[in-house]
Order: C-alpha cells, then structure tokens, then sequence
C-alpha cells in the first residue's frame, strides 16, 4: 500500500489510548490484556500513506492525530440474511386472533 | 512542552472540577446532609419549568407524538388471556421525534441550555439514540457536537445498532469518537472536555430529566382527554434512570398520581458490561439490567455528582424480558400494526404484553416509546451477530434463555412474561450503598432516612427497618 493518499480526503485514523498493561483497576480481566483504542474520521492535512503517523481535521475542527488507517471508510452495516425464526412469525399471529380470538375486533 | 500530565490518573482526578464547569451547576449548593440533597430543589432551580420545556421542545419539532392505540396487539392479548382480561394497549410513537426517539426530548433542554449559557459545543458520552439526539439538537440550534461511543470490540467488530448511531450523528454532522470496550470512555471524555470547553450535556443532569417530563404529562393529559381517565398503567423501558423518572415526574405534574408506573428491562443478567468478550453477546446495547439494576440501586454513580434520575423515586414496578421475547412482540407490532420499530424501544411493549393480560379489558396500558429502526438496529442485524457470535438462536419456551448463549423466540405470544424484580431488594441495595461511607451511626438522622425513603417511594420507617435502625 504504497499510494499516497491525498491531503483533504476524508479518512479514519486509529490510536491507543491505554495500553493493556495501562487499563482501569476495575476493568475485568478480558478486558485488560486488550488495548484501550479510538477511532476517529476527519480530512487528511497532509499528503500521507495508509499507515503513517498523520493529523486530520475532525468535523468540528479538532487536530486529532494517529494512525491512518482507512481512506472514506464505508458504512456496512446493514441486516444480513432474514431469520428464519422470526419469518413465520406474522402469520402465527394472525392466525391465533382469527382461530381463538374475536376477529371481528381486529384493526377496530 | 507543556508538562501538564494528561495520563489516567491525573485527569479522573479533575472529574469534579470538569464537571462543574462543563454542566454549570453546583451540586454542592445542594447538599443537605452526607447522603441527603435537595432534589426538588435542584430540579426547579435550573430556570426551566414545565412550560418553558414544552416551548422549547416545540422549536425543534420535539414531543407532541402521535398516540396510537394497538387495537391488533390488545386483540392477540385477548386471544391468549382469561375471560374479561386483556388491557386496551396504547403507544406513544416516539419514533416520530426528529432523530427517531424519546432521546429527543432529553437532548432538547441540554442544548439549548449550552447555547444560551454560551458554551462552543456539546458533547456527549453515549452509544445509543441519545447522541444522534445531541447531534440533531446541537445542528438546529448551531451548535458543534462531538459524541464519544462504546463502539467495537479488541477484535475490532463493531456492535450493529451503535455502527448505525456512529452514521446518524455523522449525518447530523458530529464528530464520533469510537472507542473499544471499557469504562475509560469516560476518561477520553474527560479530556474532550477539557480540551474543547463544551458542554456536558451528560443524561442526568436536571435538563435531561425536565425534557422527558413532558412525554409523561403527554402521555396522562392524552388518554385522559381521549377515555376520560388517565392511564391505569404507563410500561417505561429502563436503563439509566431518567426515562422512568422523567416520565413519573411527568405523569405526577399532569395530575395522573393514581398512575402505576412500570419499569421494564431487558434481562442480560450474567453478561458484564465492562468486558470485552461479553460486549457482541448482547443483542440490545441498552433497556437491559446491566443498566437498570446498578443504576437503581446507585444512582450517583453517573458522571455528575448528583444524578437527577433517581427511578426508584417513581417506579411502582420493576419487570424484565427476555431478548428472544422483544424480537417476537417486534415483529408481532410491524405485521400486526404495520409499525416497524426498533427493538429497544419495544422492550416496553413486550412487557405491556404480559401486564395486559393480567389487567381488565376496560383498564388501559401505555407503553410510552417507540424507537426508528434500520440497518444495524433491527432484529435481524442483531439475530445474525448473534448467530456469528455462536449464541443459539431458537424458537421455544422463553423460560430456557440464557443471555449470551440462547436467545429463545417464543412459540406463542402467552409465553411472554413480565418477571418481577424484588424491589425490596433493589431498595436495601440502594441504602447498603448510600450508607457505605458514613462509618458513624449517629450521623444517619431523621433528615438522611426522610430523604432516603422519598427517594424510594417509601416510609421513614421502611428504611428505619431495613438499615437495622430499629
């Protein structure tokens, strides 16, 4: 990954912020042989390689520094396939007010 | 260079100083005794009343939601329950709220407070709808926001519903900062704090509060005006406190005493909120016990000195659910009411579901929120991290879920169930932890056990008892 990216894209830097062996006294052991990290996005100042040391501008306009690590990183987040568990689920219902229930009161 | 040490300990240390400044309150014009503080008096005396709150809710388009009877839901109640039982089910659909929840009104008092008192900026700790409500509130009012979350995990995966709030306060134009698992969020904020002069508009400072009590009072004038009585019952989801105290202050200033007020959690009991490996085993990121259980029975362990959400104040019931039992009555309301609204909001609804059923046909529930939904905060984005997260995911008795390793759907809407918590024992806890720290039995007065039993919606002679003072 040697292209530059350039100064003014809108990236993601990442930086520890605790090491593990810095961790709060109350944090519980999983916790505390990992890392406390920060992800934050903001414009590169500079031109810059992914994996540099670099400084961006954050949305309010704070300097944050750190490692870059993505450039206009994606949101994918999303649903995923549908669950079969709940698929059935309406028609369960429906069926339970029409088969047991006073049908002439739905939606009423 | 500047030697000024930044490092942990150092600046957990300025916490008080930073606060003070941050909220502009002082707490300790308030203090009335080692454990006792004037609470009326701290809620009146930040200059916004009633009145004024609904004024400023209404300059951003915040509150006055639809109310919506589930005449659909109360018929699959009634279809499940006895002869004569099966409430009439009403919800207040807070997803109507400029950013999609209740958290709206919350975030309405703070910013506008920060704007007024001058500060820069708002900030927030906080992994859920409240910081896109920051966001939403502090970009009407021109305000910039930085909102600091609870994001991902050491292997760097990120919880759905809270990838989902890092977009929506991005849309609203705030800087997010995502942190890993772990309690030192709070000391990151500390240093946004400090370094930007912002304000704290922290979840249980009076302003958060008072801006929730206009969905109680809604909630009591709406159904009074519409059935001639107010609600019999009002189901409220509860994590940090201010949900169901707003709304029980609300449901009081609207004349609804007679109102029960039920508290409703999700029940995440043995998974640690703190821990790193637990974090992606849960499906809710709040409305669960993790929440709702320290936050009752220790309410100042918040960010400020004096937390205005004090929710044993208010509630006259404590109930969880499971998660298996949200995701079934989620989908129940999108098929039945042609509602799709997220899960967390309807942990309420799942536990009106099963208090219905134990109520008259002619009483009335209100389930007092709903929240948006969409990609990452949905059941189905949820049920597939927990399927990835080798949790089983299966249709049954609700009675065989275990949190972070089964989540159980239903099989038939009579197996939801509202399982109550021992307020008794949620109330000696909250005594045991008001009372650590004075060693002194003679400074326990009549003044600490008054304030110690309004704030549990007790008796001065509950407390006397349950303290071993009598």
């Amino acid at each position: 990954m040697d292209e530059i990216v350039k100064g003014g894209s809108w990236v993601e830097v990442h930086r520890i912020v605790l090491e593990a062996g810095e961790r709060a006294p109350q944090v519980p052991e999983d916790t505390k042989k990992v890392p406390l990290e920060m992800r934050v996005k903001g414009y590169l100042k500079k031109d810059a390689k992914v994996g540099d040391e670099v400084e961006i501008t954050t949305a309010v306009g704070r300097t944050v520094t750190g490692k870059l690590t993505a450039v206009n990183p994606p949101y994918d987040h999303g649903f995923g396939e549908p669950i079969p568990e709940l698929i059935p689920i309406g028609k369960e219902v429906k069926r339970i007010i029409d088969e047991r229930g006073d049908k002439g009161r739905r939606g009423r | 260079m500047s030697t000024i040490d930044m490092g942990y300990d150092a600046v957990m240390a300025k916490k008080g100083e930073v606060m003070k400044s941050s909220v502009g309150i002082d707490y300790d014009a308030f203090k009335t005794g080692p454990v006792s503080f004037d609470y009326e008096g701290m809620m009146t005396k930040t200059g916004y009343d009633l009145k004024r709150v609904f004024e400023i809710q209404s300059e951003t388009a915040v509150g006055n939601t639809p109310l919506v009877e589930l005449k659909n839901i109360t018929a699959l109640v009634r279809a499940v329950s006895p002869r004569g039982k099966g409430a009439r089910i009403f919800v207040k659909d807070e997803a109507q709220n400029p950013s999609g929840s209740f958290k709206d009104r919350r975030a309405s008092v703070s910013v506008y407070e920060a704007k007024e008192k001058g500060y820069p900026g708002a900030s927030a700790a906080t992994s859920g709808n409240y910081g896109a409500a920051v966001a939403s509130q502090a970009a009407k009012w021109g305000l910039p926001a930085i909102i600091v979350q609870e994001a991902f995990d050491g292997r760097g995966i990120a919880q759905p519903e809270i990838a989902e709030k890092t977009r929506a306060c991005e849309a609203y134009g705030a800087e997010v900062i995502r942190l890993s698992v772990g309690p030192e969020l709070f000391y990151v904020f500390l240093l946004i704090l400090m370094e930007t002069g912002y304000f704290n508009a922290s979840l249980y400072t009076p302003f958060s509060v008072l801006g929730i009590e206009t969905l109680g009072f809604e909630v009591a004038t709406e159904i009074k005006e519409r059935e001639g009585h107010f609600p019999d019952v009002v189901v409220a989801t509860h994590a940090g406190g201010g949900n169901v105290t707003g709304t029980g202050r609300g449901l009081i200033k609207a004349g609804a005493s007679g109102t029960k007020l039920v508290a409703a959690s999700v029940d995440l009991s043995g998974l640690h909120m703190a821990s790193d490996t637990d974090f992606n085993r849960k499906s809710f990121t709040t409305g669960h016990t993790g929440f709702g259980i320290p936050f009752a029975t220790w309410p100042d362990r918040a960010d400020v000195p004096k937390n205005a959400a004090r929710p044993l104040r208010y509630m006259d019931r404590f109930v969880t659910v499971t998660q298996g039992e949200v995701f079934y009555i989620t989908q129940a309301l999108a098929e039945l009411e042609g509602m799709e609204r997220g899960p967390a909001g309807n942990t309420s609804l799942a536990a009106a579901f099963a208090i219905a059923w134990e109520m008259a046909e002619d009483e009335i529930v209100v389930v007092q929120e709903t929240e948006y939904t969409g990609a990452g905060k949905h059941p189905i984005a949820q049920l597939n991290l927990a399927k990835k997260m080798g949790i089983e995911v299966k249709r049954g008795d609700p009675k065989e879920n275990v949190p972070g390793v089964r989540i159980v759907i239903p099989e038939d809407p009579s197996q939801i169930t509202a399982v109550d918590v021992d307020l008794d024992r949620l109330r000696r806890s909250y005594y045991k932890n008001a009372l650590e720290n004075i060693e002194d039995r003679e400074k326990i007065t009549d003044d600490e056990i008054r304030f110690l039993a309004e704030d549990t919606k007790t008796t001065p002679d509950y407390v006397k008892e349950a303290v071993g003072l009598k």
